[in-house]
């Protein structure tokens, strides 16, 4: 516990060295459902830019909070999660997002299973063959 | 012909072995980098926040030369580190417009009272929001801005003394 209580001191100190209170809505939830669950399914596929291994959903940084923020009142005015992400994508790049769109750097995710299953199936049958 | 293909698990391992120690010899840069160089600002204007001093807005950024746009905070320590630098680039006659993230007048002016004012105009930005759209991911960093308000480059993280040259012959590369 006291091992604990330390980096909660420094913790908190940093908090507190940041003059503002965070923005309104980073972890306020909006008040129409619907509104909510997409803004926060948008959240767990936008990486924070502090903390790059955490979704702002997940992540404590005061950064990621100002994200949620701007998320949630994005979508509450309307914008659809798609638009919100190209926005950010527009910023930051697909790297600000963990479910990139399909590009030059991409495809071959996309492709890899394919090439391989089709080259899996040549090499099975080869060896089917061979056997008879 | 198999004879042939007998290498080949052999050769993808060792194109694997190169992929991984190519990784170790350069590691993956996780500077994140704003998308907007070469772009118009986005729009937006935020108020001021220090007495005597006007808020920034894009529209205050074009047409004016060009100018560096620092995004700082006064409860962050590398922009404590930082304002020697930029106190010697406003030497230099360098215009440098400020973004204050998540603050307070007070508590900016007390920080420029003890580092020196190097700033034009300082804005408020209580929320990230114009840090967001500008595609940065903390403080301090700062933009060049051309003189039609267009993004040229950005320094991420806080301006080395070794830097400043070169950023006054950036400014100076604009005119």
């Amino acid at each position: 516990m006291r091992a604990l209580a330390i980096p909660a001191l420094l913790l908190a100190a940093g908090a507190t060295a940041q003059t503002v209170a965070p923005a309104a809505l980073a972890d306020t939830q909006l008040a129409d459902p619907a509104q909510e669950a997409s803004a926060k399914a948008l959240m767990e596929t936008l990486r924070c830019v502090v903390c790059q291994g955490q979704s702002i959903a997940d992540s404590d940084a005061t950064m990621a909070g100002d994200m949620r923020a701007l998320v949630r009142q994005r979508i509450r005015a309307g914008e659809t999660p798609d638009t919100v992400k190209a926005w950010l994508i527009g910023r930051y790049g697909s790297y600000i997002t963990y479910d990139p769109p399909l590009g030059a750097a991409t495809w071959p995710l996309w492709a890899a299973p394919v090439v391989l299953i089709a080259l899996g199936i040549w090499i099975a049958r080869g060896s089917f063959r061979r056997r008879r | 012909m198999s004879r042939r293909l007998l290498w080949l698990p052999l050769a993808g391992f060792v194109v694997l072995l190169l992929v991984v120690a190519g990784g170790l010899w350069r590691p993956a840069d996780p500077t994140v980098r704003s998308a907007l160089i070469g772009q118009e600002l986005p729009d937006f204007t935020l108020p001021p926040l220090v007495p005597g001093k006007p808020g920034v807005a894009s529209a205050t950024m074009r047409g004016q030369g060009p100018r560096l746009l620092n995004i700082f905070a006064s409860w962050c320590v590398p922009c404590i580190a930082e304002a020697p630098q930029l106190m010697r680039l406003r030497a230099a006659g360098v215009a440098i417009d400020a973004i204050a993230i998540r603050d307070t007048g007070p508590a900016v002016q007390s920080f420029l009272r003890r580092l020196g004012d190097p700033y034009v105009r300082i804005g408020d930005d209580r929320a990230s929001a114009v840090q967001l759209s500008l595609g940065s991911s903390g403080v301090p960093e700062t933009f060049l801005i051309d003189g039609k308000g267009r993004v040229i480059r950005q320094y991420v993280g806080d301006i080395r003394p070794d830097q400043v040259d070169a950023i006054v012959a950036d400014v100076k590369a604009l005119r």
